[in-house]
């Protein structure tokens, strides 16, 4: 007769600069299922993780803007792929954090049909979005550009709230730090997705942790240029605006927006406008009217 | 060569400002509760111009509260092609009393005439007549958005361009169906009361514009208010960075077009005499009180010196006095402490051992005037390349490659604005791309027009003002 064969349990870590580091001091958080028993111990991120993560997200910002929008559509959708192959590892996660079993492999779909949604804008958007404006005597046109990294506070909805929030930054050339409250080993599992879809190191930046112990520094870091909030109560969502105020972030309170239905408008309010003015030579510089 | 020049003075006469105004509520001209004034004087010889009323709390609450009534009332249900029919009223208005508003402007701001004349005032109507247009053709703007209208939005605009910025304000929030509160920088008032003025009689249902007067506290009562749906600021990044914070935790919408400190690059494939110009231009434009003027000269180390004799050269013609005269390139400074503000940075750059060139100009013996300077020799970390003086102060660093130029350009906390002169077509597509700012200028510099969008990166604050762009700043759109 042979023992039961005993199970080999993951470590769930944390995903800064496209690799798996341990919370710093190796701090963890237990994440136990219904019953109270003790599933795994994600990781704790800290200030210094935080820092690590912004920092990662910096450096790789301008190779993702300046990829071109059908690269970044391939690489999005390869990550939808790369979700498709865990489906079920993914859903069983959820149901082990307390999804129910049918919403949990549709919560994974639909995240999946997101990803496709935004993939589809990455070479779109700008021709949505830029003008070319009536100006006389110059060539004068206005485009998107991302704005740079985007601390983001992820949604209480699974796999889908995460992806919901973060496509539509990265679709866009943004760089992210998703920061994962809830759903822990869902955030770490889909980062092993980004780890294999093609993303260049650094373009996402995953932490789970404590959203009170971390707010404060996403919304004071000088190199978060964004922020995106999707909930949480009145007096965080105060201290981060607050905060914020420092650099002149942008702070986008989606707590009310539909963020789980993309939209294209989604994907914009995480660019800037810039607009270009090419002086046109003229006959008399020209010499022509000579 | 010394060319003289006979004074060509514009008549003061013509601005016909009155010896007293009140503040602009529910479509009447009112007294101050508590009836408290202040003076506005003319900067560029310390005189008294006008008295105008100090609003109290209690006057904001009215107008907004007008504003919100008015909103809720008439112009709510009138459609966007009524809306517009006022607007482009506005806008005919504002052409007709062209003269009068651009010597009013010269005299409060000390702007050159021939800036007032040639520049602000035409297009504010510019600006009143372009979303005139856009009122009854919204749903084009945003598809499948639904845009509607915030509500009451308050308005603060600075002193440099007033009646200006008042129309680059209240035409895109009349457009997109919001009711308005004013409040004009205390230093220059007039215009936006003579804007009022012609609100007035255009019969623009009353309520829908308010103009309040007076100084900070009238701007806090505004964005510390509940009704504002919207708060919308041109101004300081301090300032900016404060409204940002004052409104923390609540819903209220928020746009700040906030300070620069723009690059302006000039490569040594250039068109050198041209770049000259548009150097020029882009610095003492409005006695540099512009906030994306081109205070940062990069030159490429090959045509450094070359440049700046052109440019010493060039300078030495600048007429510097009478804002009134329309031989003035360079008028009074605005104010007194943002005169005592440009010597301070003048003087910090002095003491970092920086060369100071000033125009050997002989300037009027009252009011606030500076002649055109330059830092030469600046390095990247100097107080005067990273924080913005709002004179007419040019820093100048030189640069070898094309590179180290974005590298310096971008590096500072602000994105509003940058300019970079070369020839070669393939170089300046590469640099406009790189450059972190809101508007870039190539082979030209500090043009606007109000179907072009306006606003910045950074620190430079957000939002657009002009163009399609900038009706996204005045509508609830449905995402």
């Amino acid at each position: 007769m042979t023992a039961a064969r005993i199970e080999v349990l993951k470590t769930y870590k944390l995903f800064i600069n496209g690799q798996f580091p341990r919370a710093e001091s190796g701090r963890v958080m237990s994440v136990r299922d219904s019953k109270g028993k003790l599933i795994a111990n994600a990781g704790k991120a800290s200030r210094k993780d935080l820092r690590e993560a912004v920092s990662a997200a910096r450096t790789a910002f301008s190779g993702w803007m300046n990829k071109s929008g059908y690269n970044r559509g391939q690489i999005l959708y390869r990550l939808a792929e790369m979700i498709a192959t865990k489906k079920l590892q993914l859903a069983e996660e959820l149901i082990s954090q307390g999804f129910q079993r049918t919403k949990a492999l549709q919560n994974i779909e639909a995240a999946i049909d997101v990803l496709v949604y935004y993939s589809g804008w990455c070479d779109k958007y700008n021709q949505v979005v830029s003008t070319i404006n009536p100006v006389a005597g110059v060539h004068n046109f206005s485009s998107a550009e991302p704005q740079g990294v985007v601390g983001i506070v992820a949604p209480k909805e699974g796999l889908l709230g995460m992806v919901a929030v973060l496509a539509p930054v990265i679709a866009g050339g943004n760089t992210a730090v998703l920061v994962c409250e809830y759903f822990p080993l869902t955030a770490i599992t889909f980062a092993e997705c980004i780890a294999t879809s093609d993303m260049s190191a650094g373009v996402v930046n995953i932490l789970t942790g404590e959203l009170k112990e971390l707010h404060p520094h996403i919304a004071s870091h000088q190199e978060i240029q964004a922020v995106l909030f999707t909930g949480g109560d009145a007096a965080t969502k105060k201290s981060m605006m607050s905060a914020a105020s420092a650099n002149v972030k942008r702070f986008n309170d989606w707590s009310r927006v539909r963020y789980l239905s993309p939209k294209l408008y989604h994907l914009t309010a995480f660019q800037e406008i810039k607009t270009t003015w090419h002086s046109v030579e003229s006959g008399i510089t020209s010499g022509q009217k000579y | 060569m010394d060319f003289k020049f006979a004074p060509a003075p514009e008549s003061a006469d013509i601005a016909d400002i009155k010896a007293t105004y009140g503040l602009f509520i529910d479509g009447k001209f009112v007294k101050a509760t508590g009836g408290k004034t202040f003076t506005t004087y003319n900067p560029a010889n310390s005189k008294h111009l006008a008295k105008i009323a100090d609003a109290s709390a209690a006057d904001t609450v009215k107008a907004l509260k007008a504003a919100q009534s008015a909103g809720q009332g008439v112009w709510k249900k009138m459609s966007g092609a009524e809306r517009g029919k006022y607007l482009f009223r506005i806008a005919r208005m504002i052409q007709e009393r062209a003269r009068e508003l651009a010597v009013a402007e010269s005299l409060d701001g000390g702007k050159p005439i021939r800036e007032s004349r040639d520049f602000d005032v035409p297009m504010a109507a510019a600006h009143f007549f372009y979303y005139a247009g856009w009122a009854d053709k919204l749903e084009y703007a945003f598809p499948g958005a639904n845009p509607a209208p915030l509500g009451v939005v308050a308005q603060i605009v600075p002193w440099n361009f007033p009646l200006l910025m008042a129309a680059w304000k209240i035409a895109p929030a009349l457009a997109c169906g919001n009711t308005v509160v004013l409040k004009p920088a205390e230093q220059t008032s007039l215009t936006a009361l003579k804007l009022a003025e012609i609100i007035q009689d255009c019969d623009l249902p009353p309520g829908v514009v308010n103009v309040v007067t007076g100084g900070p506290e009238v701007g806090k009562s505004l964005v510390n208010s509940d009704i504002p749906a919207k708060i919308a600021f041109t101004g300081s990044t301090e300032v900016g960075k404060y409204i940002q914070k004052q409104v923390a935790g609540t819903d209220k919408h928020l746009t700040l077009e906030l300070g620069g400190k723009a690059a302006h690059i000039v490569l040594e494939d250039a068109a050198l005499n041209q770049a000259v110009e548009g150097v020029v231009n882009g610095i003492f434009f409005n006695q540099g009180h512009v906030c994306c003027a081109g205070s940062r000269l990069l030159l490429q180390e090959s045509i450094a010196d070359g440049f700046i004799e052109k440019l010493k050269k060039r300078m030495r013609t600048l007429v510097v006095g009478d804002p009134l005269d329309k031989n003035t390139d360079i008028g009074a400074i605005n104010n007194k402490e943002q005169f005592k503000r440009i010597q301070h940075f003048i003087n910090s750059g002095k003491e970092e051992g920086l060369t100071v060139f000033q125009c050997p100009t002989k300037l009027p013996d009252n009011g606030y005037f500076i002649a055109p300077t330059l830092l030469l020799n600046a390095a990247q970390s100097s107080r005067v390349v990273q924080e913005e003086i709002f004179g007419p102060v040019l820093s100048i660093q030189t640069f070898r490659t094309v590179d180290e130029a974005i590298e310096k350009a971008n590096n500072v906390s602000y994105g509003l604005s940058a300019g970079v002169w070369s020839e070669k077509g393939s170089r300046i597509f590469n640099i406009t791309r790189q450059l972190n700012a809101g508007v870039v200028w190539a082979n030209t510099y500090n043009k606007f027009d109000p179907a072009s969008p306006f606003g910045g990166y950074k620190e430079s604050g957000f939002g657009r003002e002009g163009g399609v762009h900038g009706l996204h700043a005045y509508l609830k759109i449905n995402i």
